[in-house]
């Protein structure tokens, strides 16, 4: 691939705070061969990297950054992933559920395993570059369409400069994947950045359950910028699972968007169990009348964690539903920051909005902000938002240790009741299993 | 009183607080194994005190006296201790826990009773949950329910029976197991504890009526008033109490008797 916007790459960074004078690493990271990308991405990611080094970094003032830790945004000193080391050990890793549809396995941002043969033949699950070059319709309908509104602009902007590779998710009309498609993000190398992709698009009447599984290979401090665009045709069905499990040590960017037409119901689920700052933003578009959109969040904080969540419920069609669950446990000296908005614009009459946030406190010295919002341009419509912070009952707990259970099992089987009353909300019961299973081996349960 | 050191739930006078509020003031009682015994008393004479003192909540402070289990006193050790050592207390309120499946709640107790390492054995947990559960008349599909979530009063005290079933204590305090149920849940759970009666458990039953002990007949009946036992008796005495009322035996026998 072709070295870069800029032409100087003596310094390996990406360059911090607006430094648009200071020469970073390149777009596009291998230098030795020529890129997969097609002409015009290329051009548009050369594009990218020069609006990146001219947007400014977030301040204090600015709202969508209010209560983070800004300090966190400085990846000055991350650098380009070099390609992995061991790809069959990672392959033999990227084990989760025992059934599933297809999986892929990308490792440093390159795909180094891809099994599609359970599914149907005229389902695409083919690599991001690949499908720019064969599907550029799909692609560039579906690709980053719509505008970065809560705050990562800049982040997302590196993605889009950065991005090498990723998943293209094509369901056509009216196919039912019944079977999850697993796809595995690795990452490895102290210091290394990756930028993980999946653009999921299901047309009229089809339907899918995608997990996305987010590791590093070993403990080590890296930085991942992760973006996935959901696109939900007609009546369509989306589940949409996230397990971010990246290494304590590792600052990561989770940024969605989904956009879900008339009929069509999407379910997403976000877990962060790992990471040092986890910034996750999520931006549901109801487009369509009767459309549907669950947001779930499950946040398990510990050590010094801060998991940062912005997310937008807007509401352009009439009679949609949006429903957001975000639930945090919070202990050490952990932080959370949730602000969530729903807009319900002119047109979309009766409106069912909820969001919940309810934070769980095990510690003292923990934090969650809480920022819940609401913007009704329309009338008849039903919202409800609210956010509650509360520690672990005392009679709950004297009730399991009543049984013999011991009092930090019993803390720990009460936040794993706590997350799954979240996790209840996936009609999918054998995925509920798995996820909780994840979850047991997380809480050491 | 001098009582066996071993094979009996010992409460030799027992002074506790919560605050500066005494509440229970010299009490003694000793249930041998094999035995039910049942506490009846008027509201406020501290019977649900005792037995979450037993149990060891936190909120209440023992100023003097013992509790000694099969000999042990069980006094300073935390609850999830006591419990494993073998004492088990149904609450008049069982709390609910929200995403907690009564499989996996009870599967944790019984985990937490086997040495280190050594895992529970599924197949044979879930086939002996499923008889307990069959005999207590509660639901299969109970088992991936939320603890208490959503469960009427009868549920809940079925619920608590099978955790009892299921655990095997070596004493056991009923507290106002009968509260909220009416007839037909009132017998369930009764012929759910006579299951259980034998002579490798001890028995407490703490009641306001006379009812429950129709169908859990007591070898003895303690009444207890201002945080003592002031008069025992046969199961006819839980009788008299209800024709009666307890006025008598407070004269009688109470702080101010005669």
């Amino acid at each position: 691939m072709s070295l870069s916007a800029t032409s100087d790459v003596s310094i390996q960074g990406i360059p911090p705070v607006g430094s648009t004078g200071v020469t970073g690493i390149a777009p596009l990271p291998d230098a030795s061969s020529s890129s997969r990308w097609p002409q015009w991405f290329q051009h548009d990611q050369q594009k990218a990297w020069e609006t990146f080094t001219t947007l400014r970094q977030p301040k204090r003032n600015d709202e969508p950054w209010r209560f983070a830790n800004l300090k966190s945004l400085d990846l000055s000193d991350f650098q380009p992933a070099a390609p992995v080391q061991d790809r069959d050990s990672l392959i033999a890793r990227s084990s989760g559920l025992g059934e599933t549809g297809a999986k892929m396995v990308f490792a440093n941002d390159e795909m180094i395993h891809r099994d599609a043969r359970g599914l149907p033949a005229n389902v695409l699950l083919i690599p991001l570059d690949q499908a720019a070059r064969e599907h550029e319709d799909l692609f560039r309908k579906s690709f980053m369409s719509s505008e970065v509104r809560l705050g990562s602009k800049k982040f997302a902007t590196l993605h889009r400069a950065r991005l090498a590779t990723g998943a293209f998710l094509h369901v056509p009309k009216n196919v039912v994947i019944e079977r999850p498609i697993e796809i595995w993000h690795w990452v490895e190398g102290e210091k290394a950045s990756i930028f993980p992709h999946t653009l999921i698009v299901l047309e009229e009447g089809a339907s899918a359950t995608v997990i996305d599984r987010f590791v590093s290979a070993r403990d080590e401090r890296s930085l991942a910028i992760a973006v996935n665009d959901l696109t939900l045709g007609k009546n369509s069905r989306l589940t949409y699972v996230g397990v971010q499990d990246w290494s304590d040590r590792v600052t990561a960017f989770h940024l969605n968007t989904t956009e879900v037409e008339r009929d069509a119901t999407s379910t997403a689920l976000q877990m962060n169990l790992g990471g040092s700052y986890v910034r996750g933003e999520s931006d549901s578009h109801l487009l369509g009348e009767g459309s549907r959109s669950v947001m779930l969040s499950i946040n398990p904080a510990s050590g010094t964690r801060e998991i940062d969540q912005r997310t937008f419920q807007d509401h352009f069609a009439p009679r949609a539903t949006s429903d957001l669950l975000y639930h945090n446990a919070l202990g050490d000296s952990s932080r959370t920051i949730f602000a969530g908005l729903i807009k319900v614009e002119e047109a979309a009459h009766e409106t069912d909005a909820y969001q919940k946030v309810r934070n769980l406190m095990l510690s003292d010295e923990a934090e969650a902000n809480s920022m819940p919002g609401l913007e009704i341009l329309a009338d008849n419509v039903r919202c409800t938002h609210g956010a509650t912070s509360g520690e672990v009952n005392e009679d709950e707990l004297f009730y399991m240790m009543a049984r013999g259970i011991p009092a930090k099992q019993a803390a720990q089987l009460i936040v794993r009741g706590f997350f799954g009353s979240v996790l209840e909300r996936l009609e999918n019961e054998s995925l509920q299993d798995h996820l909780g299973a994840i979850l047991d081996r997380k809480l050491n349960l | 009183m001098s009582a066996p050191t071993t094979s009996t739930l010992s409460i030799r006078d027992l002074h506790a607080s919560i605050g500066d509020k005494p509440i229970l003031k010299g009490l003694s009682l000793e249930i041998p194994k094999g035995e039910v015994h049942a506490i009846m008393g008027k509201n406020g004479a501290g019977k649900s005190t005792l037995a979450k003192i037993m149990a060891g909540h936190p909120d209440y402070t023992v100023t003097s006296g013992d509790v000694l289990l099969d000999g042990e006193s069980i006094l300073g050790m935390e609850p999830d201790v006591r419990a494993r050592l073998g004492l088990f207390l149904a609450f008049q309120y069982p709390m609910e826990i929200p995403g907690v499946t009564i499989a996996n709640f009870i599967r944790a107790a019984l985990q937490a009773r086997l040495p280190q390492g050594e895992e529970l054995e599924a197949t044979e947990y879930y086939a002996k949950l499923y008889a307990k559960m069959d005999a207590l008349s509660v639901p299969r599909n109970f088992t991936s329910r939320s603890v208490n979530e959503g469960f009427s009063g009868g549920e809940k005290k079925r619920c608590e029976i099978l955790q009892m079933a299921m655990l095997e204590p070596s004493y056991a305090v009923l507290d106002e197991t009968d509260s909220g149920l009416d007839i037909d849940a009132l017998k369930i759970v009764s012929a759910g504890v006579n299951a259980l009666r034998g002579p490798s458990i001890g028995m407490l039953v703490i009641t306001h009526y006379q009812r429950l002990l129709d169908y859990i007949v007591p070898d003895k009946v303690h009444v207890m008033s201002e945080g003592r036992i002031i008069h025992s008796g046969d199961k006819e005495l839980a009788l008299k109490l209800e024709a009666e009322g307890y006025d008598w035996v407070e004269k009688e026998f109470g702080k101010n008797a005669a």
